[in-house]
């Protein structure tokens, strides 16, 4: 039943609403609407469903026995899947913050709402930390790039390169593909650096390990990166572009506004082997967690954790909280779901709230 | 009305022209607009208030701490008041926190009484020395160690970047041409009557027919203007040697500054100033308009009037003042880190000088003190234009202007279900960190103003302020501005 209240905003209930359709979002509804779980939402804020893959233009992505595909060919099996499994799909609708327990409030282009569920899933993902995150010193010019930037700024067959030379920070599987995304595009790359003592490197790109960024060049546009190796040797790299990969940080920003407590050492909402919050209907899967991990291990969180939702729905009182699952660098992996249930806990204290 | 950005500059003579769009050209350009004349406002950068006024601690001052009977204390208190109505006029959003000065030791401690008495001799009759238990109560996340502190009630917060583009847009809208792009390289001066013949209209008259004019050669070619406002904030010295005068010196003073995330709003209900000592001024942590936590700013004297660069050093030196003041603050994700240079001066007074002869005004040495007091130097300055000649008469009240809100405190478009009805745009978000949505983007790429640039974008929208800082958005919101690029 839709109800509006003088402020304009639309009362609504669904049975679940899941925020976020990446890979585990979708992977978690397909799960539950298939099951008969009621009415399965999903909110999606950009425009097309998909999430992460979709702007993954290389191979590798699902898991065997499966043929491994691009990332937008995942992406679009991923949303017909839950689409045939009856799981409702909304694009361009935000959660903005919390009006309940489980209450979402939302905007879109067809105005404000309040949508109450009787359980909601945060499968909000994760982000790169930007530059100034990092307190990387220097000017502020043009030409400074998340990875997650750079993905969505190149069309995978463009003309328009981004730059003439680039400079990687990182050299884990995603800078690697950010490698090659600027030079199919046209862009040189003329470093990659990582504070690591080893990486994996690409043929005809120099890696510098045990190096630093120490400071960005240039006015207007980046004219040079200031580099440092921990044995104190130093120099700048003239580039007019530098992308910044990895250091994921979950977007918790829901969680956080909703009073969910966060796991310190990953920042993601705190969640028990079943995928459960501290806030009784509350679940969390995929990188929202922890920071970066696969499409395929994320869709695999959100399967799992479909079979305590759908239990959750069905009456099987929420645990109060055992303790806490903590996660610290470098990281072990994602909480994985266990066949058993969570045992009981051994006394009421509520994870850490950090 | 004009903006322009490229091409030569228009012909013939303006009456009254001023030199650099900060916060304080800007309103000096607005005030100017009250009157029938022809007047111009020429900038170097490509958007006004992109220098000095952009990177400030965003706070309107009360004027308690100024050096009392000076120009400054005096312009401070009137421009406050001015600025505050205007604000509520303008939609410049402003929240009226109040400060706290923390005394964080014994020296500390012992300087209040003495600010107190000096806010007395500035008329702030309402700051009081409060114990440590009630800062405590008052601000539960201040680190150990609190003494004591004094309350200044009337300290707001405000947008900066808000307010200078409402003094410009006002001043275009009510006639003023605004060009862009435009350094001024050198200023020839024409033939100019004795001193102690310029206030009579007989040879007011006698000045225009004999074209008694300043032209500037700037980078877009001739500007002709019969009176001249040097607003130039780190370059104003070199436009006043220019002109002939060498009676200050700008001596660049940096000051870095870190952004925290929204999330470290709630750390924070005051701001909270330093105590200053002989030691140093230390530094502040204050929330912002934009809902977020501010910390800074260093104070570094320099000779570079570019060096508008971060340093590893003085990141470090905030982030060890900063856990002390607020040990929770570090824990949280940094927006963004920038530096800013004030126009400092060997003097601890504004240097704003009438050269009535020359029909010159300099507004020099306006510190951090400048977005507060403007609209009072304002018109301080276009009083001193009048003795040099320029003729003041029918003012009129510029038509108000409604500067878009980019307050957290106020009503945002994302959260109007009115303005998503009437166009669904104001629904649709782009930039998701700071809901920033399509609509106001493209309000503010039509506007009188428009950015020229995707910081000015981001000063008028908070589009890509966020915490992603363009991870999710920065690809779409680029792809908005360029889509409204060649039409500029």
């Amino acid at each position: 039943m839709n109800r509006t209240d003088p402020t304009g905003r639309t009362d609504r209930t669904v049975d679940v609403l899941v925020v976020g359709a990446g890979p585990a979002g979708l992977a978690l509804a397909t799960r539950a609407a298939r099951a008969g779980a009621g009415r399965v939402e999903v909110l999606e804020r950009e425009e097309e469903p998909g999430g992460a893959p979709r702007h993954c233009h290389h191979g590798g992505f699902g898991s065997p026995p499966l043929p491994w595909v691009t990332g937008p060919a995942y992406a679009r099996r991923a949303v017909a899947a839950a689409l045939d499994a009856g799981a409702a799909l909304r694009t361009g609708v935000t959660a903005t913050g919390w009006a309940g327990p489980l209450t979402l409030e939302t905007t879109s282009p067809s105005g404000l709402e309040r949508i109450t569920a009787r359980a909601v899933v945060l499968a909000t993902g994760a982000r790169e930390r930007p530059r100034s995150a990092r307190l990387v010193p220097g000017t502020r010019p043009a030409g400074v790039f998340t990875t997650g930037e750079l993905q969505r700024s190149l069309h995978p067959h463009g003309h328009h390169p981004i730059g003439r030379r680039a400079v990687l920070i990182g050299a884990e599987p995603v800078a690697r593909h950010a490698a090659r995304t600027l030079r199919r595009t046209g862009t040189q790359v003329v470093a990659m650096l990582t504070q690591h003592p080893r990486a994996t490197a690409l043929p005809g790109i120099p890696l510098l390990t045990r190096t630093t960024v120490s400071e960005l060049h240039g006015r207007g546009r980046l004219t040079g990166v200031a580099v440092r190796h921990e044995d104190g040797r130093s120099g700048v790299i003239a580039c007019d572009t530098v992308v910044f990969t990895g250091d994921w940080i979950p977007e918790h920003d829901l969680a956080r506004r909703g009073g969910i407590a966060l796991a310190p050492g990953t920042r993601g909402p705190a969640v028990d082997a079943a995928f459960r919050t501290g806030t009784p209907g509350v679940f969390a899967v995929g990188n929202t967690l922890h920071g970066i991990e696969s499409a395929a291990t994320a869709a695999a969180e959100g399967a799992a954790a479909a079979t305590p939702l759908l239990a959750h729905l069905s009456g099987t009182p929420w645990p109060t909280p055992g303790p806490p699952l903590l996660v610290q660098p470098p990281w072990p992996g994602p909480p994985r779901p266990t066949s058993r249930p969570p045992r009981p806990a051994p006394s009421s204290s509520a994870p850490p709230n950090p | 009305m004009s903006v322009t950005t490229r091409g030569p500059l228009p012909g013939g003579e303006y009456d009254v022209t001023v030199i650099g769009a900060g916060v304080v050209g800007s309103a000096i350009a607005r005030e100017l607009a009250r009157f029938p004349l022809r007047t111009a406002l020429v900038e170097a950068r490509d958007d006004v208030g992109d220098g000095t006024s952009k990177a400030n601690t965003a706070i309107l001052h009360t004027g308690f701490d100024a050096v009392p009977g000076s120009l400054e204390s005096r312009l401070v208190r009137e421009g406050s008041g001015l600025l505050a109505a205007y604000a509520a006029e303008s939609g410049i959003p402003v929240e009226p926190l109040g400060a706290l000065l923390v005394a964080w030791d014994e020296d500390q401690l012992g300087v209040l009484p003495g600010l107190a008495a000096k806010a007395r001799r500035n008329g702030r009759h309402d700051t009081r020395i409060i114990t440590a238990e009630e800062v405590r109560a008052r601000e539960p996340e201040l680190g150990p160690g609190v003494l004591g502190a004094l309350e200044v009630p009337g300290e707001s917060v405000i947008c900066p970047w808000t307010t200078t583009l409402a003094y410009a847009t006002q001043a275009v809208r009510s006639g003023v041409d605004l060009h862009l792009n435009c350094r001024v390289t050198s200023i020839t001066s024409g033939p100019r009557p004795a001193p102690d013949d310029v206030h009579t209209p007989h040879t007011r008259h006698a000045l225009h027919t004999r074209h008694a004019l300043h032209t500037l050669h700037t980078v877009r070619g001739p500007l002709r203007t019969r009176h001249l406002v040097n607003a130039a904030g780190l370059h104003a010295d070199r436009i006043d040697r220019l002109l002939g005068h060498a009676d200050f010196t700008v001596t660049p003073r940096r000051g870095q500054l870190i952004v925290f995330d929204e999330l470290a709003r709630g750390l924070v209900r005051h701001i909270l100033l330093p105590v200053p000592t002989a030691l140093g001024k230390g530094v502040l942590v204050t929330p912002t308009v934009h809902g977020k936590v501010m910390l800074g700013p260093t104070a570094e004297d320099l000779d570079d009037r570019t060096a508008t660069g971060s340093t590893a050093e003085g990141l470090a030196l905030l982030r060890e003042k900063g856990r002390r003041i607020l040990p929770a603050l570090l824990d949280e994700e940094v927006t963004a880190v920038y530096a800013g240079l004030r126009a400092a001066t060997a003097s601890e007074d504004y240097a704003i000088r009438a050269h009535p002869a020359q029909r010159y005004v300099t507004v020099g040495g306006i510190r951090s003190t400048g977005l507060t007091a403007s609209m009072a130097i304002a018109a301080h300055v276009v009083e001193l234009l009048a003795e040099g000649g320029l003729p003041l008469s029918g003012a009129r009240d510029p038509r108000p202007v409604r500067m878009p809100n980019l307050g957290e405190a106020f009503p945002r478009p994302y959260r109007d279900a009115g303005m998503i009805a009437a166009d669904p745009e104001y629904g649709r978000i782009v930039c998701h960190c700071e809901r920033v949505t399509r609509g106001e983007i493209r309000d503010a790429l039509a506007a009188t103003i428009p950015p020229g640039s995707l910081d000015g974008l981001r000063r008028r929208t908070r589009a890509r302020a966020g915490r992603c800082q363009g991870f999710h958005c920065g690809a779409a919101v680029r792809a908005l501005f360029e889509s409204e690029e060649p039409h500029r």
